[in-house]
């Protein structure tokens, strides 16, 4: 019924390779973009900002990063929380040193350095794979973090330890630092997040997406094929990073404007974001923005619930959420491995043929 | 003889005591990962669920109090007993016993010919649930736990170190008890697995579930057993860990350590985690006392050992024990 494809011809190769080759998905993305650029901005205020929609754009972003390398091309890795503080420091590095260029060249170089450092950490998956690449990025994680506490160059000497964002604008208008306003702060996000999905959708569809899930499917028959597995597994590595760096820079510059990088980069934030990835959906872009938002939403949820109606401690709250988080996950991993992305393919199938049964 | 030899001997010594309490960790990792090919993210967690758990029992806590104080209003946290040591840990092995049950049962069963590593991702599931049900079950402070192992400093060694170098070793009590405890849970593991029938059933197990499977050994009763025995191990470790520095959060931290001790000695080999766990320990403290403290600015322990390990991988990727990784196409 709402579904359909009857009616919506294919006169050329570049229509029929769209990205939505279905109409009814093509406006219904349309009307996505359009709520997120037209109307969210005018009505954004600062609580939802900060409670729901910061953390899902930059989370988003992350979940892309690592679903490209988890889901796409099967390379396992605990180093996000690392290579996101690679991110924020790369980028608060390049803000103090040169505070004239534009913040946003500074994001996306973050994420260029980023992804050199993910290429430099990806180097033993030509040697390794399965858990002993998990454990392997552990190593990332560990030394990146202690590296940024230990070497005082990173954090300027600044006498805390900390790091904090300086003020800076975007057309005049300042997004980091102090007095930022809820929509501009938005903006940026949102705009990155588009660009890392466009991206992220468009290269896992082409000739490196492929080669990527070639080589996660098996790599011994991929390499036969003339597939590279160092090319390809490396290049996993440095896209991955890269959006990796993006979201770990405006998570430090944009969203909490100071960070301690133990207390926002450890270990428990690789894993957030690994089960984002894994809720959501592996191998799918959709899914990692499903997984972003069903994580970020969760506790703001739980929380409202219990504390706020039902008048419950703060911490049973955090432990119920624990609970509730690891139960979840292994419920998706029983019932549905492919996460909510599967639900929603389905749903997609079953629409296409409502209300006829077969 | 110089005092930086001396002391480094010294770290030698404790690093050798510390690699024991990883390698303890470690051997319920090898057990679950042989017998079913689980790579178990959650034993970690599961010692400090165990220590908790003891903790409760012999303080005669009320589990959930927490909760039910918040849901009823009420103001109860303790029976006002206290349960004797060797009967606490007998009924915290109950409760791991039931804990094994409820994983396979819940879990494992209807996640088997699953990928491996989807397997691993539901261990971290486990681990974020054990935590949370730990915490929400007996409270989230930092807790005492005495079961009447020996602590403090050994004086005899202290008294002999001394009058051979003028400088005494600071070895503790505990780290030597915890030592013979390993020794002795590795020999009885070793004995369990090679000459009882339930053990050559394990071993049949972890060779080929499917022809164990076909000569009447029953898969879910292995499993149950096998994560009751990491359960055990789990125990064990915990109590250690729990006399030595506190039933806190950070124990399921430490146990991550218990990775790379892993990949040292290889997934599948009990001396390999055993040899791997003194390595890591040894070589951890040495770095620091040499080089991290010195030149590096300390807390290198951090990450020492999954650097090691990541070096060690690239050139023998199947660890030093473990099998070789044939792969066929």
């Amino acid at each position: 019924m709402f579904y359909r494809e009857a009616g919506d011809f294919k006169t050329s190769y570049a229509e029929d390779n769209q990205t939505f080759p279905i109409k009814f998905d093509r406006y219904r993305y349309y009307a996505v973009l359009a709520v997120a650029f037209l109307v969210i901005p005018f009505i954004v205020n600062d609580y939802w900002l900060n409670a729901v929609l910061l953390p899902f754009l930059i989370y988003a972003i992350a979940a892309i990063g690592l679903n490209i390398l988890t889901g796409y091309c099967g390379q396992v890795s605990l180093g996000t929380g690392g290579f996101m503080a690679v991110g924020a420091y790369a980028c608060y590095k390049l803000m103090t040193a040169f505070p004239d260029i534009s913040i946003l060249i500074h994001v996306v170089l973050a994420g260029g350095i980023t992804a050199a450092v993910g290429v430099l950490f990806g180097l033993p998956s030509l040697r390794i794979k399965g858990f002993y690449l998990a454990v392997a990025t552990l190593a990332a994680q560990f030394f990146l973090v202690w590296l940024f506490n230990r070497v005082p160059w990173f954090y300027n000497y600044s006498a805390s330890g900390q790091i904090s964002a300086p003020e800076r604008t975007v057309f005049g208008v300042p997004v980091t630092g102090a007095e930022t306003s809820a929509w501009a702060v938005y903006l940026v996000c949102l705009v990155f997040l588009t660009a890392s999905a466009l991206i992220a959708r468009n290269l896992t569809r082409g000739m490196a997406g492929r080669k990527w899930m070639a080589i996660r499917d098996m790599d011994i028959a991929a390499e036969i094929i003339g597939v590279d597995p160092l090319r390809a597994k490396l290049s996993a590595f440095a896209v991955s990073s890269f959006f990796i760096g993006v979201s770990g820079a405006l998570f430090f510059a944009v969203y909490l404007g100071a960070v301690e990088v133990g207390e926002a980069f450890g270990i428990n934030k690789s894993f957030l974001v690994l089960f984002m990835v894994i809720i959501g959906g592996l191998g799918s872009i959709f899914g990692s923005f499903a997984g972003a938002a069903f994580l970020v939403l969760l506790p703001v949820l739980l929380k409202n619930l219990l504390v706020g109606s039902l008048g419950w401690p703060t911490d049973v709250a955090a432990h119920l959420e624990l609970i509730i988080v690891g139960a979840l996950i292994v419920v998706f991993l029983v019932a549905e491995p492919h996460g909510l992305a599967q639900l929603w393919r389905v749903a997609k199938e079953k629409l296409r043929l409502w209300p006829f049964p077969h | 003889m110089p005092d930086q030899l001396i002391f480094a001997m010294e770290v030698f010594l404790n690093g050798l005591m510390a690699g024991v309490l990883y390698a303890l960790v470690a051997l319920g990792f090898v057990l679950i990962f042989k017998a079913s090919g689980i790579f178990n993210y959650a034993q970690g967690v599961m010692a400090l669920f165990a220590a908790l758990t003891l903790v409760g029992v012999m303080e005669g806590q009320v589990p959930f109090s927490h909760l039910v104080n918040a849901v009823l209003g009420t103001e109860i946290h303790h029976f006002g007993w206290h349960v004797p040591a060797l009967l606490a840990i007998a009924l915290t092995m109950l409760v791991m016993i039931a804990l094994a049950w409820a994983v396979n049962h819940f879990v494992f069963r209807h996640l088997v010919n699953q990928e491996p590593i989807i397997l691993f991702m539901a261990t971290i599931g486990l681990a974020y649930f054990l935590e949370g049900l730990g915490d929400i079950m007996w409270g989230a402070d930092i807790k005492k736990l005495d079961v009447g192992l020996p602590q403090g400093i050994n004086t005899i060694i202290d008294e002999y170190t001394y009058n051979l170098f003028d400088y005494g070793f600071f070895i503790d009590n505990l780290d030597i008890v915890a030592t013979l405890i390993a020794a002795v849970l590795v020999a009885g593991l070793i004995v369990f697995a090679q000459y009882t029938k339930q053990g050559r059933a394990m071993r049949a197990v972890a060779d080929d579930h499917q022809a164990a499977l076909s000569v009447g050994i029953s898969l879910n009763w292995i499993w149950v057993m096998v994560w009751s025995l990491a359960g055990f191990v789990a125990l064990v470790a915990g109590i250690v860990w729990g006399t030595k520095s506190g039933v806190q959060f950070s124990l399921s931290l430490i146990a991550l350590k218990a990775l790379p001790v892993l990949m040292l000695g290889g997934f599948t080999s009990i001396p390999g985690a055993i040899v791997g766990g003194l390595i890591i320990g040894v070589g951890e403290k040495l770095f620091e006392f040499l080089i991290g403290a010195p030149y590096l600015g300390g807390a290198t322990e951090n990450w020492f050992a999954y650097m090691l390990a990541l070096l060690f991988l690239v050139f023998r990727p199947q660890g030093l024990f473990g099998e070789k990784i044939i792969e066929r196409v």
